[in-house]
């Protein structure tokens, strides 16, 4: 069976409606990563320290009542969000000191919704030490790990083919900050192993193209630049859409069978994976077509 | 059979076995006997994530085991001076690392500061110097002696805390330090986690206190060598919580390192638990002395700086065994006696992390996960079978072993499982097909050049090979960089994300390659089913 026979898709002429929108994409991305920057973004506790709650109640409670509930005890900047499915209420404080929060929520339903007994089926509790060292390990973790992909890059391939992966990379990571960011989704320590490990999916994606267009690019070195690229990605197509395919319906199993604790982590892999399988095509190779095309137009300036 | 397929196949089956035999004591629910005697008994671990418990980090206050320590220097200077009968005005700890003794005249403090040198000699002396009108001299300690303190609090505490741990009876707890001043505790599938961790952070410093009845506590004038402690009550019946203040003496006449043991207890009459304690023989000779002394005075017990209870001293107590009665449940009564027995924390810890995973969370995370897991799976084998036919069909056996082979290693390694690394291995699944289609791919495109199937399939892995060992890097690095810098479930997803990289290169380099070598290497095979 095939999907796609032979195609002739010219990926590389879409490409100033794709910069565009992958600028545009970018760009929300950098807002929301100076958001994530200054904590106004939905950080996780285990970045700004505080404490998370998952209650499950004995029976549907009307999420009006348990803030007010906890309200009448002292506690004013909680988070809360219910998952009907259950009974189950999310209850999250920020900056809130370990120990304390947890136990004054307990009470605090405990008198005032008495008629609906609950059980704690999680607590997280984070000081803020925690959370500082947490995202200084994290943003060493992103930053070396880029580091050493356009390492290896720049070694397998050449520059120019390192700077238009790495563009590709960054625009994914963007891509998913961007929407995580506006759907309000919590930024917490799932979510950045998504993001590296979309990175590292994102790369593969385009290491598989780059090789195709490296050994067309060897077989024929007349050809216009566009047409190799383009016959490159076209003859490797359908390569790329079963692998996308076949990992997509991976993560969208976990996503909608994997229950509530990875649910936010499995869509962040959806996301990933489609914008990654989109930039390898749309971003990364019209990138190494525009430097080879420069360097091209040097050597026949200097000749 | 063509040339290298005997080592390969041997290779497999050796694998395949070994994975079976190490998952063994993980999924099977009980192993016979001999089983552990020579064949492997370590199992895969579920994470806290999945089987429910607590995980802690907490961090030791250190300085407050040099201030104690300090504390203790101070008093036993003062009793030293005393029978000496040397008189000095006050002496007491100033500052984090100093203890400062101000004498009346001259003449003493010379003698005092000889005392010292003898005394404590690696402490640093500072001359004396005028206060007031008295004469004054410091004592601090060096930086060196403090530090061993502090670490030696720090190793003091995990001891303590694993003893109290061991006394509570939690199976397979993880105690271990962390850095300068932090200890992580794991305790998994504990059922009542607040007991524990109220437990386990508890200081625990028990000392006798005589009640100063001569003082008020709302005077505004307390003594140097007196303080105002709470004695705190709770209403069984409305749970409200009265505070009395009551005034005592500073100095204890007797700690809780003086215990030899600790036990619940019913009280026949009332029905009520009490803890009984024994004192060693020292303790029980200072027992003995103060309660003859102070008979028809209050006697306040204080426990982490709160008055437990103040009862009057009725009669001499010898023979070296106490109670502590009052406001006790069975529970609240068994947890004191654990860390009295236990003993006292040699500074406060405070907890900086707390996860704790419900049991029936944990459960529902399996469940979720594997089912997720299964229809992952059968998804993928089916759309590979369909698409490429029985080369699909080679595929999938080979994401089988690479599963298995995963599953295998985690076994060997007595890995922890966590939800991202059963994230990671559905995203395996997905990865693992790639290699596969990409040299399929190759194949295919090798076919409509008109090459024969042998050799087309020879062209497709040869070609794919750079591409797919380029690709798999790529990811290793990832997932290298997180198991460096993750913690937790981060670590497992990283664990689980790189072995089962360099598993799958194995399997669709090395093991989906030697079925079609068996089925292709004579060249009768006109058609290639893919």
């Amino acid at each position: 069976m095939e999907l796609l026979g032979k195609t002739h898709i010219d990926f590389i002429g879409k490409r100033n409606i794709s910069f565009v929108l992958s600028s545009l994409v970018a760009i929300i991305g950098i807002i929301g990563i100076i958001q994530i920057g200054r904590g106004a973004a939905n950080m996780g506790i285990d970045f700004s320290g505080g404490t998370a709650m998952q209650l499950k109640f004995s029976k549907p409670f009307l999420i009006g009542d348990a803030r007010s509930a906890l309200h009448k005890h002292g506690i004013d900047k909680a988070d809360l969000q219910e998952i009907k499915e259950g009974n189950m209420l999310l209850v999250k404080m920020a900056g809130a000191a370990v120990g304390k929060q947890s136990e004054v929520v307990q009470t605090a339903f405990k008198k005032e919704l008495a008629d609906n007994p609950f059980s704690v089926e999680s607590t997280t509790e984070i000081g803020p030490s925690i959370g500082d060292k947490l995202r200084k390990d994290t943003l060493i973790a992103v930053a070396l790990s880029l580091l050493g992909i356009i390492l290896y890059i720049a070694w397998r391939f050449d520059f120019k083919f390192g700077i238009g992966a790495i563009v590709a990379t960054i625009h994914d990571v963007l891509a998913m900050v961007a929407v995580f960011y506006l759907l309000n989704k919590e930024i917490n320590l799932l979510f950045i192993t998504a993001v590296l490990t979309i990175a590292g999916y994102s790369l593969t994606d385009t290491v598989v193209i780059f090789d195709r267009i490296r050994e067309n690019l060897h077989k024929n070195l007349k050809g216009a630049m566009h047409n190799i690229f383009n016959n490159s990605i076209n003859e490797v197509l359908s390569r790329t859409i079963v692998t996308s395919l076949t990992t997509f319906v991976a993560a969208a199993s976990l996503f909608l069978f994997g229950g509530e604790v990875i649910h936010d982590f499995s869509l962040a892999l959806l996301i990933g994976i489609g914008v990654a399988t989109y930039s390898s095509v749309f971003v990364a190779s019209p990138i190494v077509v525009i430097l080879e095309n420069r360097a091209l137009a040097k050597n026949v300036q200097t000749a | 059979m063509p040339k290298g397929t005997g080592w390969r196949i041997s290779l497999i089956a050796a694998f395949v076995v070994l994975s079976f035999l190490y998952l063994t004591p993980t999924l099977a629910s009980k192993l016979p006997s001999w089983w552990g005697t020579f064949l492997p008994k370590d199992k895969i671990h579920l994470g806290l994530d999945l089987q429910g418990g607590t995980h802690l980090v907490m961090e030791v206050d250190t300085q407050k085991a040099v201030e104690g320590s300090l504390d203790l220097v101070a008093t036993d200077l003062e009793d030293t001076l005393n029978s000496k009968n040397l008189r000095f005005k006050r002496i007491s700890r100033s500052g984090p690392d100093k203890i400062s003794v101000v004498v009346y005249e001259k003449g003493t403090a010379d003698t005092v500061l000889k005392l010292i040198k003898d005394k404590y000699p690696t402490y640093e002396q500072s001359p004396t110097f005028d206060e007031g009108g008295f004469v004054a001299m410091t004592l601090r300690v060096n930086d060196k002696d403090a530090q061993d303190r502090k670490d030696k609090a720090v190793q003091q505490a995990l001891e303590t805390i694993r003893n109290r741990i061991d006394q509570f009876g939690v199976s397979e707890p993880t105690i271990q330090r962390e850095g300068i001043n932090h200890i992580v505790v794991q305790l998994p599938g504990i059922k009542d986690p607040q007991r524990a961790i109220d437990l386990i952070g508890r200081t625990a410093r028990l000392d006798f206190k005589m009640v100063r009845e001569d003082i008020s506590p709302t005077s505004g004038t307390i003594p140097d060598d007196a303080e105002v402690l709470k004695e705190k009550s709770v209403d069984p019946a409305t749970g409200a919580v009265t505070e009395i203040p009551i005034v005592v003496q500073k100095k204890s006449m007797i700690t809780g390192d003086l215990l030899t043991d600790a036990q619940v207890r019913i009280d026949s009459q009332f029905n009520q638990p009490y803890v009984a304690i024994e004192f060693n023989s020292l303790g029980a000779k200072l027992f003995d002395q103060v309660t003859a002394a102070n008979v028809g005075k209050r006697f306040a017990i204080v426990l982490d700086n709160n008055i437990h209870s103040a009862p009057v001293i009725r009669e001499r107590i010898s023979g070296g065994s106490a109670q502590i009665s009052g406001n006790f449940t069975e529970k609240t009564a068994a947890d004191l006696a654990i860390v009295l027995r236990a003993g006292a924390l040699p500074a406060p810890v405070n907890i900086i992390q707390n996860v704790t995973v419900g049991p029936s969370l944990g459960q529902d995370s399996i469940n979720k996960g594997l089912y997720a897991g299964l229809i992952g799976v059968l998804l993928v084998i089916i759309f590979m079978a369909v698409y490429y036919k029985l080369s699909g069909l080679i595929a999938d056996l080979g994401m089988l072993l690479n599963i298995l082979f995963l599953m295998g290693i985690l076994a060997v390694l007595g890995a922890t499982l966590t939800l991202p690394g059963i994230a990671a291995i559905v995203l395996l699944i997905g990865m693992s097909v790639d290699a596969n289609v990409i040299i399929f791919e190759r194949i295919r495109e090798e076919l409509k050049l008109g090459k024969s199937p042998k050799a087309a399939l020879d062209a497709g892995y040869d070609k794919a090979f750079l591409t797919i060992m380029d690709s798999h890097i790529t990811t290793l690095i990832t997932a290298a960089v997180l198991f460096q810098f993750g913690t937790g479930p981060v670590k497992g997803f990283a664990v689980s994300l790189s072995l089962g990289v360099i598993i799958n290169l194995f399997t669709s380099l090395v093991g989906t390659k030697v079925i079609f070598d068996l089925f292709l290497h004579q060249g009768r095979v006109k058609k290639m089913s893919i």
